[in-house]
């Protein structure tokens, strides 16, 4: 077995407050070309206390060095369930840096921003196709936006009906962000309980004239398609709520089936998921939401449109939810996700999901009977292991911090809720039949180390740069702050 | 296709293991009736040349300052941005790491974002900062919320020289939680007004918001709207969309400001059309638990080297669900940290050197300006980089003229303010050579005569 995980050479570096020496310098700037200007002292401050003065070459040493302490999918397999952590393709990057691109202003007049309002008209379009719905809106800058556009759209709708409704039914397998979005549209989030997938019974028992909506993600959070989902839609509409979808796992059914197509109503895309844009450590991201003919007079914006001549902003409409973000939203996310699109075509993204869902189960199959499965439906592009199995008194974290010795980034751990010591394998399509079978082979390894030797669990990792981290006294004592100690 | 390496073999093999015949049979679970039975409708692949050559086509349909001499502010600002940070957020440990939820491989990021803290901290003055909002409109709304959960109110003063577009995000975070929010004037220096502020605070007063410089360019008196508010036990929100200010401005945290809510995008951001931005957010230490978004926090591993990791996340969507402070989970980790970088190279002198220039090129601006006939400064406030110009001829013609001269001359005020469609808003800052102001001016000199 090749294990990809070893020990090199590591620098330890400080924090930049720590390098500062007064009178060092990391930049220049012209010679001012203007006489100079003063304010009434009494609104200037002092210098900024604390901040750093460092020379350039400290700061690029500085951050380079904190660089290698980081796992990116460019160091390796980041099988991080939910996330869709795929390759993020080098040409989007240098696509969002065309000094065209990159350089315009926000308030430019449209017809002096012709170039990239035709690239965000293009991607609105493209998003709708893949997902079957009638309009995308690209503003929100992350899913968690994107979902509290889609709720606000679906609250304004029920507003200009005169409907007072006042619940959201949210399936135990949602995402935290589901039930916290509902609460800022001021809704009352209701539970519901699903045995893999969603029953048609359940979300008819709760389904009465006082629910909103009903959340779900599909496939869900087990990676499972949702199959009753035309079934519950109708059932929906037909009570007066409407169905938003969490897109978080679009990356299972492109060219395969479209949401919009099921009855879904509102939709949020994670440009950072299914369309390659890299996570750059926590964002930024991109939320677009696409919405049914009905809801197209409440979407946030405004957005971009076609005239047949030339691409323009829109003008706000009346009934419009209003703006998420101060301007358009996350163009650079945007246009990298655009250059993903034009680079697959319709058929690459379908060879995209159909390869992602490949993986997935090729996991499943080679790690079926190491670590119990509790849902034997088959996989969609991601499948979740327990750590129910798994002996010597070893859990989920200790498969986890193993996973990183062995030079894994380790999957998503203890959610979804539904399974306890759950392990969520996303392994998307990326990756190949080596990549996956080194995996699996740690994998199976560890458990095995489990039943022999667990302290090789318990005291993981111990190959990364610090061992396991002391949470409870950061939560308990928080330093969220560099201060000078005197 | 480049970026999947299955080749047909793999598959084969694959599904065998699987124990299924075709890659169809993965896909049982999805019922015939919502299936795709037609390709879908997308533009063919293109290849990695004929994209660029497409893209960098399509680029030349726009006007950026490389091609315009440009003047537009209002929220987004044309700065210099150091070599150092592109090619360092370039590092793809950077770029292509996910949330730090395993800080054990992830101390790259959890330190720099540390690092973002202590710096938002430093810079306006307050006690504690979050990992990042999505940008400075989004961060106020947030602001707004939170000052509503601490004081369990819901009136929401908003000035109206506060940047339009955070308003109307205010506006949407708040729709439909039974807040009511309520416009304060601007007076005649363009300042929030201060007799409009003290009418209508009271005592069911959640939270004042202003900007800090205001959307006009001109300094707030923070200390003044702080202490109103306080007499109310309302709190103060500033919002600073231009923190190159804070390089020479008294701190928002130093005048009494409970929440500072921000964009970083003059810290070394590109213009993108608008985004991705940085929004910062921060807050006194006795609030820390009531804030929304990532914290980074210090501790120790087991052998007591010192390390970071994302802490308090009782506050958050994944472990409070509903009840969390706010749904936001991803957030512009990467802006932020292009932030920390342009301030740690800019540092204490840089970024004090870069307002003064600002200052000093728009003041410059100023007078060169009042001085043409046809037009008048509207505001005579305290100001930064930012200034309201009347125009005697309409506002579309004279920006128009500017246009063909090659001068984005400003950004029209009459959309967001009715009453002043007649003005546009003039941002100079230190990119802004002095002939490119001297042509603004000839420009405007030679039309209106």
């Amino acid at each position: 077995m090749t294990i990809v995980g070893t020990s090199g050479l590591v620098l330890n570096e400080k924090l930049l407050f720590e390098h500062s020496d007064p009178g060092r310098k990391g930049y220049s700037l012209p010679k001012l070309d203007v006489p100079a200007a003063e304010l009434p002292s009494d609104l200037c401050r002092e210098e900024i206390d604390g901040f750093p003065e460092l020379s350039e070459v400290d700061v690029v040493r500085h951050f380079t060095r904190l660089s290698t302490w980081n796992y990116g999918v460019d160091s390796g397999f980041y099988p991080l369930g939910s996330c869709t952590m795929k390759y993020n393709p080098k040409v989007n990057e240098a696509v969002a840096r065309i000094p065209g691109l990159a350089g315009i202003h926000p308030a430019t007049p449209s017809h002096l921003a012709q170039g990239t309002l035709e690239l965000m008209h293009r991607l609105q379009v493209d998003l709708a196709e893949i997902s079957g719905f009638a309009k995308v809106t690209l503003q929100p800058a992350a899913g968690a936006q994107g979902e509290l556009a889609g709720m606000l759209v679906i609250r304004a709708w029920h507003e200009a009906r005169g409907s007072k409704r006042s619940k959201v039914l949210i399936p135990d397998t949602a995402h935290g962000t589901n039930p916290a979005t509902a609460s800022l549209t001021g809704y009352d989030v209701v539970p519901i309980a699903s045995d893999g997938v969603l029953t048609l019974e359940e979300v008819e028992a709760h389904m009465d004239d006082s629910v909103a909506a009903l959340m779900v993600t599909n496939p869900n959070t087990l990676g499972l398609f949702e199959t009753n989902i035309e079934e519950i839609c109708k059932l929906v509409h037909e009570r007066g709520g409407l169905v938003y979808c969490d897109g978080a796992n679009l990356n299972a059914l492109m060219g395969i089936a479209r949401p919009g197509d099921m009855g879904i109503d509102v939709m949020h895309f994670n440009l950072h998921k299914t369309f390659s844009t890299p996570h750059g450590g926590g964002g930024p991201g991109a939320g677009p939401v696409g919405v049914t003919t009905e809801l197209i007079p409440y979407l946030p914006g405004p957005g971009v449109e076609f005239d047949g001549e030339m691409y323009q902003i829109e003008t706000p409409r009346a009934d419009s939810v209003g703006r998420m973000l101060a301007f358009h939203g996350n163009v650079g996310v945007m246009l990298r996700a655009y250059a993903y699109i034009r680079t697959l075509g319709g058929e690459g993204l379908k060879h995209a999901s159909e390869m992602a869902v490949l993986n997935a189960n090729y996991v499943r199959a080679r790690l079926e009977g190491v670590y119990d499965l509790p849902y034997t439906t088959r996989s969609l592009h991601e499948v979740i292991f327990s750590d129910k199995d798994l002996e010597g008194g070893c859990h989920t974290l200790d498969v986890a911090k193993r996973l990183i010795d062995y030079g894994y980034h380790p999957p998503t751990i203890y959610f979804p809720l539904v399974v306890k010591g759950a392990i969520m394998i996303e392994p998307t399509e990326t990756e190949s039949q080596e990549v996956l079978d080194e995996f699996c082979d740690a994998m199976i390894a560890i458990a095995g180390e489990a039943r022999d030797n667990p302290e090789l669990l318990l005291q993981a990792p111990v190959r990364s740069r610090v061992r396991r981290l002391d949470e409870t006294t950061a939560a308990r004592k928080p330093k969220l702050r560099w201060q000078e100690t005197t | 296709m480049r970026y999947i390496p299955h080749t047909t073999g793999d598959v084969t093999q694959m599904l065998e293991r699987i124990g299924v015949a075709t890659l169809e049979d993965l896909f049982v679970e999805v019922p015939e009736s919502v299936r795709l039975k037609r390709p879908l409708d997308i533009q063919e692949p293109a290849s990695e040349t004929e994209l660029l050559r497409e893209l960098k086509a399509l680029a030349l349909g726009n006007a950026t300052p490389e091609t315009h001499k440009s003047f537009l502010g209002g929220g987004a600002y044309h700065h210099f941005i150091p070599t150092v940070i592109d090619l360092l957020i370039s590092r793809s440990e950077f770029y292509t790491a996910y949330t730090p939820y395993q800080p054990e491989i992830s101390q790259g990021t959890l330190q720099a974002v540390f690092e973002f803290q202590t710096l938002i901290c430093q810079l306006t003055g307050m006690d504690a900062a979050n990992a990042s909002m999505y940008d400075g409109a989004s961060a106020c709304a947030e602001a707004v919320l939170m000052a509503m959960r601490l004081t369990r109110r819901k009136k929401v003063l908003l000035s109206k020289a506060l940047n339009p577009r955070y308003r109307g995000v205010v506006a949407t975070y708040c729709r439909y939680l039974n807040m009511e929010l309520v416009d304060v004037a601007v007076a005649a220096d363009g300042r929030t007004d201060l007799e409009d502020l003290a009418a209508k605070l009271d005592d069911s007063t959640a939270v004042v918001v202003a900007g800090y410089p205001n959307y006009f360019g001109v300094i707030e008196d923070v200390a003044v709207l702080a202490e109103k508010s306080h007499e109310h036990g309302a709190k103060l929100v500033t919002a600073v969309a231009e923190p190159i200010a804070l390089g020479l401005l008294k701190s928002p945290g130093e005048l009494g400001a409970d929440i500072v809510a921000g964009d970083g995008q003059s810290f070394g951001l590109p213009l993108a059309f608008g985004g991705p931005y940085v929004g910062f957010f921060a807050v006194r230490q006795k609030d820390v638990r009531g804030m929304p978004g990532r914290l980074v926090g210090e501790t120790t591993d087991l052998e007591g080297q010192r390390g970071f990791v994302l802490t308090l996340a009782t506050r958050e969507q994944h472990i409070r669900r509903e009840k969390a402070t706010s749904n936001i989970c991803s957030n512009q980790g990467l802006c932020a940290l292009m932030a920390t970088i342009f301030m740690s190279l800019l540092g204490k002198q840089g970024l004090r050197e870069m307002a003064e220039q600002n200052l000093a090129k728009a003041a410059y601006a100023r007078k060169q300006l009042s001085g043409i006939k046809g037009f008048s400064l509207v505001f005579d406030g305290p100001a930064f980089n930012e200034f309201v110009v009347r125009s005697e001829a309409p506002v579309a013609e004279v920006l128009s003229r500017l246009e063909e001269a090659g001068i984005l001359g400003g950004i029209p005020l009459g959309e967001d303010y009715p009453e002043m469609a007649d003005c546009f808003l003039v941002c100079v800052t230190e990119q802004n050579q002095r002939e490119e102001i001297d042509a603004l001016v000839a420009a405007l000199q030679g039309g209106a005569a």
